[in-house]
Order: C-alpha cells, then sequence, then structure tokens
C-alpha cells in the first residue's frame, strides 16, 4: 500500500474538529477516537461528514472498525483508490 | 383501585392486516420483512423494511375521508375501529363520554410532510396543500379515532419516539384504573417509510443491510416498519359483567428516563423502569414467564437490554422466556408499544410464546432463555413488554393472565 498522504489525515482531522467544536490543531494524527473522547452519536457524524469531503460511501461494517484517525485516514484512501479504479475502468 | 382488562386488539401491520392474520404470522415465527417500495434503491444504502403491502385506504374509508388522513392516521383507525369490533363493547352515549383515546405517533405525517417539503423546495412551488397541517400533525390519529367512535373523554398524543404507544397504553391504563375514563382506546401507529427519514435513518448506521436478527451474534442493526395497534381497555369486573372475551389484564405500568445519552442505552435505568411496572402491578419477578423485549436488533441495545433483564430478574432470567417480534413485524418506532402489547396479551391468552426470527447463533453478550425461530407452549402468569425508545425514555407494561 502507497504510503498515506499528509492531505487525508489533514482533512480527516478538519472533519473530527468540525464535529467536536475542537482546533484542528488540538487533534494529533496519531489520536484514537477514545482519546478524543468521541461516542457513537460523535461517530455517525464524523462518518457523514468524511463522506462529503471526500465523495465516498463508507459501509457499515468498514466505519465499525474505524477506531482512530489513522485507521480513518488509511479506509478513506483505500476507498478512494477503489473509486478510482472503478471511474477509470481499470481492473481492480 | 381497578383492575383493567384488555377486551379488543386491532392490528395492522405488515405480517397481518388484522389480529388474527397477525397472531398466524408471530405463531408462525412468519417476518414480513421484504424490499421496499416506493423508494429508487439506487438512493437507499439499505434494501429491506417491513412495510405494510396489502393496505388499500379505500377498503376502509370513502375517498373524500383518505384524503385528509395521512398514511399514520389511516393505519390507527383501521387498527381502533377493529379493536372496537372485537371488543363488542356497546356504546351508549355515557361511556362515549367516558372513554379515552390516547394514542403515541413518534415522527408524525411525514408521508404529508415530505411531499410539502418537496413541494415546496424541490418544486419551488407555492402551492402547499390546505390540509397538510391537519395531515401532518402527530395527535391526527387520536382526533380521527375520537371522531370515527364518537369519543368524547380525555383525548391526547403521546410521543417518546420508540416508547410512544407505550407510554400511551400506561396512561391510558392509569386513567381507567384510577376511575378518570371508564373505557380507553389506546396504542399508536407509524408510516415512517418515507424516503427523506429512511435516508436520515441511513446516516444513522442503525440499519440492518438483510434483516433483523435481535439478540444474534450476526444481528446487523434494525429493520424499520410501519403499522398500528390499539388496545381496548376496560374495568375488569365490567368487562365480566357483560360477558367480554378477555385477552388479559393490563396490570402494570413503569416508567423511567435514563438521563444519559441521546443513542446508548442504559441498562441500570431501563431496569428501574421493569422494576417500577412490576411494583405497580403487585408482582413478583418470579411470576413473569414472558418478555416480549424491545430487541432492536442493533449492537447496542440488545446486549445492555439483556443487562437490564439479568439486573431485575436475577437468578429467575433464565426462567424467564425472551423474544423479540420486531424480527417479523420490524421497528415500527411510535407503533412499536402497542403492536408488542398486542402481542403480548396474545401471548398469555394463546399461551404461546412467539419467537424471534431470524436467529442464527447465540451471543455471550445476550445470554437469555430466549426463544428463538419457533413458537413456544408456555402457561404465563405475568408477561412484560418493553420499550426502550432513543433519548433514554423508558416504558414497561405488565400483563396478567385474568382470572
Amino acid at each position: 500500500m502507497k504510503s498515506m498522504s499528509a492531505d487525508t489525515t489533514q482533512r480527516v482531522i478538519k472533519a473530527i474538529a468540525k464535529v467536536r467544536h475542537v482546533p484542528p490543531e488540538s487533534i494529533s494524527p496519531d489520536a484514537t477516537f477514545e482519546e478524543l473522547q468521541i461516542d457513537s452519536l460523535d461517530g455517525i457524524q464524523i462518518l457523514f461528514e468524511l463522506e462529503g469531503e471526500f465523495g465516498i460511501d463508507i459501509p457499515d461494517d468498514q466505519a465499525r472498525l474505524i477506531r482512530s484517525v489513522r485507521q480513518a485516514a488509511e479506509g478513506i484512501e483505500i476507498l478512494l483508490a477503489a473509486k478510482q479504479s472503478s471511474q477509470s475502468g481499470a481492473p481492480s | 383501585m381497578r383492575k383493567v382488562a384488555v377486551t379488543g386488539i386491532g392490528v395492522v401491520s405488515a405480517i397481518g392486516l388484522n389480529r388474527e392474520e397477525f397472531w398466524q404470522s408471530l405463531a408462525a415465527g412468519r417476518s414480513g420483512i421484504c424490499p421496499l417500495e416506493g423508494i429508487d434503491p439506487c438512493r437507499l444504502r439499505f434494501r429491506n423494511a417491513a412495510q405494510i403491502r396489502d393496505f388499500r385506504p379505500q377498503d376502509y374509508f370513502e375517498e373524500r375521508q383518505a384524503s385528509v388522513m395521512d398514511r399514520f392516521s389511516q393505519l390507527a383507525l383501521a387498527a381502533a375501529r377493529q379493536a372496537v369490533a372485537d371488543s363488542n363493547i356497546e356504546w351508549s352515549p355515557e361511556l362515549r363520554r367516558r372513554t379515552a383515546v390516547v394514542m403515541g405517533c413518534g415522527v408524525g405525517g411525514k408521508e404529508t410532510e415530505e411531499q410539502s417539503t418537496h413541494t415546496f423546495y424541490g418544486l419551488a412551488s407555492d402551492r402547499i396543500s390546505p390540509v397538510a397541517v391537519v395531515k401532518g400533525m402527530p395527535s391526527a390519529s387520536t382526533s380521527w379515532i375520537a371522531m370515527d367512535q364518537n369519543l368524547h373523554g380525555p383525548a391526547f398524543t403521546i410521543t417518546t419516539a420508540c416508547a410512544s404507544a407505550a407510554h400511551a397504553i400506561g396512561e391510558a391504563f392509569w386513567l381507567v384504573r384510577g376511575g378518570r375514563a371508564d373505557l380507553a382506546l389506546a396504542g399508536g401507529s407509524e408510516a415512517p417509510l418515507t424516503p427523506c427519514l429512511l435516508k436520515a435513518w441511513e446516516s444513522m448506521r442503525v440499519i440492518s443491510p438483510d434483516t433483523c436478527r435481535p439478540f444474534c451474534r450476526r444481528r446487523s442493526g434494525m429493520i424499520l416498519g410501519e403499522g398500528a395497534g390499539v388496545l381496548v381497555l376496560e374495568p375488569l369486573d365490567r368487562a365480566k359483567a357483560r360477558g367480554a372475551a378477555i385477552y388479559a389484564e393490563l396490570a402494570g405500568f413503569g416508567m423511567s428516563s435514563d438521563a444519559h445519552h441521546v443513542t446508548q442505552p442504559c441498562p441500570e435505568w431501563a431496569g428501574e423502569a421493569m422494576r417500577a411496572a412490576l411494583e405497580d402491578a403487585g408482582a413478583r419477578p418470579e411470576s413473569v414467564g414472558y418478555v416480549n423485549a424491545h430487541g432492536t436488533g442493533t449492537l447496542a441495545n440488545d446486549p445492555a437490554e439483556s443487562k437490564a433483564i439479568r439486573r431485575v430478574f436475577g437468578d429467575h432470567t433464565s426462567q424467564v422466556a425472551v423474544s423479540s417480534t420486531k424480527s417479523m413485524h420490524g421497528h415500527t418506532l411510535g407503533a412499536a408499544g402497542a403492536i408488542e402489547a398486542a402481542a403480548t396479551a396474545l401471548a398469555i391468552s394463546r399461551s404461546l410464546i412467539p419467537p424471534t426470527a431470524n436467529f442464527q447463533e447465540p451471543d455471550p453478550e445476550c445470554d437469555l432463555n430466549l426463544v428463538i425461530n419457533s413458537a413456544r407452549p408456555a402457561e404465563i402468569e405475568c408477561a412484560i413488554s418493553s420499550s426502550l425508545a432513543f433519548g433514554g425514555l423508558n416504558a414497561i407494561l405488565v400483563f396478567r393472565r385474568a382470572t
């Protein structure tokens, strides 16, 4: 897998900051959702923001596995890559 | 205080358009969950709901009347008429004056509301229906039942999300028990399968991609349903005096608020509502043979509810049969408490516990005496119907075999 772009991580942090109403600088790329005190209600709002931000659908079963900023960014990159390959018609 | 009897039951649901069809489906463990009609599948991530396919308003109402009622009111009035017919009640002017109507409704007239919104925003038209207000108001079902049956006693609608109908039946029960009313039509109705609301539920990520499997390790969420349920409640001695068929005694009602979280359930306070209901009924936990659980099939609800049941029943837990009939009629939100109260009263009267359908594999976190996939014969002394709403609003009804 390619190394993750800093840009994706920053956009994830921005989405979390928006939902949590905290400054993005306060969120470390290494933070877990538990450390950020993200509960289930925050979680569904963050997923909603991320889907809008990146133009992707995050399936429920994958969403449940996301427990940190890093896992969110990694999952999104995979979904973005899948979207790109399906749009360009390239074999997966 | 008077004892209160259930002498009439009306149900309109995805597993039956009347009480008997509904019961036959429950007894057979037959689910009404199937692919949704009326929304473009490409615009929705889940496919299935417990949708009522064969309800034709023209079978119940004149066109002119049907056109001024939202679907949730149509379902409610159809169920109310069934319940009244079932009870064989003979109306007198005095009884009509002393009869209450208390209905639950979680979301109101969504069909009407979404159509108006589409007209204004989507079509940029200023032509909003002159009956949008009276169709959309959540209390409309109560008004239609009162008008249809010419009833003049206390009449109101309770809205507590998924516990609405249980709160409604509980309050009506207290009105009759306390002598404030001599009869009550109580229940709930909901028609929530409208596109915007379906999308809102989708965003919450609590809807199963396939079906509803309460208390199962492979559960993946709830399945939305539509429907209505209405019970006829009257003093037990009067029911006996007129020779009415009695399904069960409605013996107790308890409520509590988690005061905790808007979506996360809280076993402690759900348990407190159960305790309060049993106390109200004067029933020992050991007398309870069946719990018709809230059992939504979500990851969060079922283990929390299992804990609540264990808190209340302790060592007796293994003796209490538990099932969630939502696996068959779906989660009908503001109607759930009524449809499930009907299932609970019928379970007592027919000595048969309807199962949790679609069950595949036990979950150690839901370690209960579950009735799975096929009904279980049982002589039940007392049974509980649980409703645990979003926002932590809990309502519990206790039914007892009528003696």
